[in-house]
């Protein structure tokens, strides 16, 4: 098995949540947030009551994928940041660490060259937490919940 | 690769439906997502072109209930079945914690079941993958066809490994569910072995 599961612990969802909320504030955006290459929502902030956040996760992994396989077919390892610019609304997609991927949704309040700016500063805070969080799961101290789980916790799952 | 998050208690595991061009994937998670309540599920997904062939995948995100407090939440993919879209199906198989193999039962098919079966254990394989560790079931869909193969053959060309294997008609979900709990279940199973 390649890498058996990715975990988020508390500690590092609130710096991670507390850097998105910066990000979001700084920049002046209406939503950010942080999706790993796997499409699962790690963290969000801004405007995001009406969002279907969990499609959002999904697909901007799969647009990822995409021009990452793209780059490959040109050569390149990746394209590091994606701008997608709508009438209204305009979409940031950046990957930080090579991992994990940050998402802004601005609209005319902000620009191009600030979202740029904010990101490049957010992805470097990222970036460290992201690696204290993989060191963190590497040495795994602490136990998974599902190593105690039975077999009748999981039929339990599925009565009808 | 399962990803478990203490800070909302959840834990995300990731289902892809593979199988050859028109063999029903896409109805199985129609019909999934017909048949769930409205706050087990998210929004369904379906990047296709204009004629409803699969582009890139359908996405269904499916909470089925807690497990020792944590809330498991299944998101269910499909591949592309067409051949020259091998390039997106490797992408989707990414991070993937169980696959459902949909069989197309119909004779003239055989070819593409196999063509496609052999496609999924390289494109595994590629991405550090090996089918025979990880949670993996057989569904043998539209028996109701009168060109239908017998289970007997499709058992002996399909299934060497004697996976858990089911009988379905996407299109009535006959068989659909089951499906879906026998995979479910194979990879809460690996991640409590993993956990240990």
């Amino acid at each position: 098995m390649v890498s058996p599961q990715f975990v988020m612990y508390e500690e590092e969802y609130q710096q991670i949540a507390a850097v998105c909320d910066q990000l979001c504030r700084e920049s002046n955006s209406k939503v950010v947030f942080l999706v790993d290459k796997n499409g699962q929502l790690l963290a969000s902030a801004g405007q995001t009551e009406n969002l279907d956040t969990t499609s959002l996760a999904s697909l901007t992994a799969g647009n990822i994928a995409a021009t990452g396989g793209l780059a490959k077919l040109i050569g390149e390892r990746e394209f590091s940041i994606l701008f997608h610019e709508g009438e209204r609304d305009n979409l940031h997609i950046s990957i930080v660490g090579g991992r994990v991927i940050l998402v802004v949704i601005f609209d005319n309040r902000s620009s191009l060259g600030l979202v740029r700016l904010r990101v490049k500063k957010a992805s470097q805070q990222l970036g460290a937490i992201m690696e204290q969080l993989n060191r963190k799961i590497q040495s795994a101290s602490v136990g998974s919940p599902f190593a105690e789980i039975t077999d009748e916790d999981i039929d339990n799952l599925f009565k009808d | 690769m399962s990803f478990i998050n203490y800070s909302s208690r959840e834990i995300h595991c990731k289902i892809v439906y593979y199988g050859p061009g028109l063999c029903g994937k896409t109805t199985n998670l129609q019909y999934i997502y017909a048949k769930t309540n409205p706050e087990a599920k998210g929004k369904m997904i379906s990047l296709a072109t204009e004629t409803e062939r699969t582009l890139f995948f359908d996405f269904l995100p499916l909470s089925l209930g807690d497990i020792r407090g944590f809330r498991t939440r299944f998101h269910l993919y499909t591949v592309p079945g067409q051949v020259f879209y091998d390039a997106s199906r490797k992408l989707i198989l990414k991070g993937v914690d169980g696959v459902v193999f949909v069989a197309d039962s119909q004779i003239e098919r055989m070819e593409a079941n196999l063509e496609s079966m052999e496609n999924l254990r390289v494109n595994l394989s590629e991405q550090g993958y090996n089918l025979d560790n990880l949670p993996y079931v057989i569904q043998y869909n539209k028996r109701d066809l009168p060109n239908a193969a017998s289970i007997e053959e499709l058992h002996r060309l399909l299934n060497p490994k004697n996976v858990p294997e089911f009988q379905a008609i996407a299109s009535t979900g006959w068989g659909v569910f089951d499906t879906l709990k026998a995979i479910a279940k194979l990879v809460l199973q690996e991640l409590k072995k993993g956990a240990r």
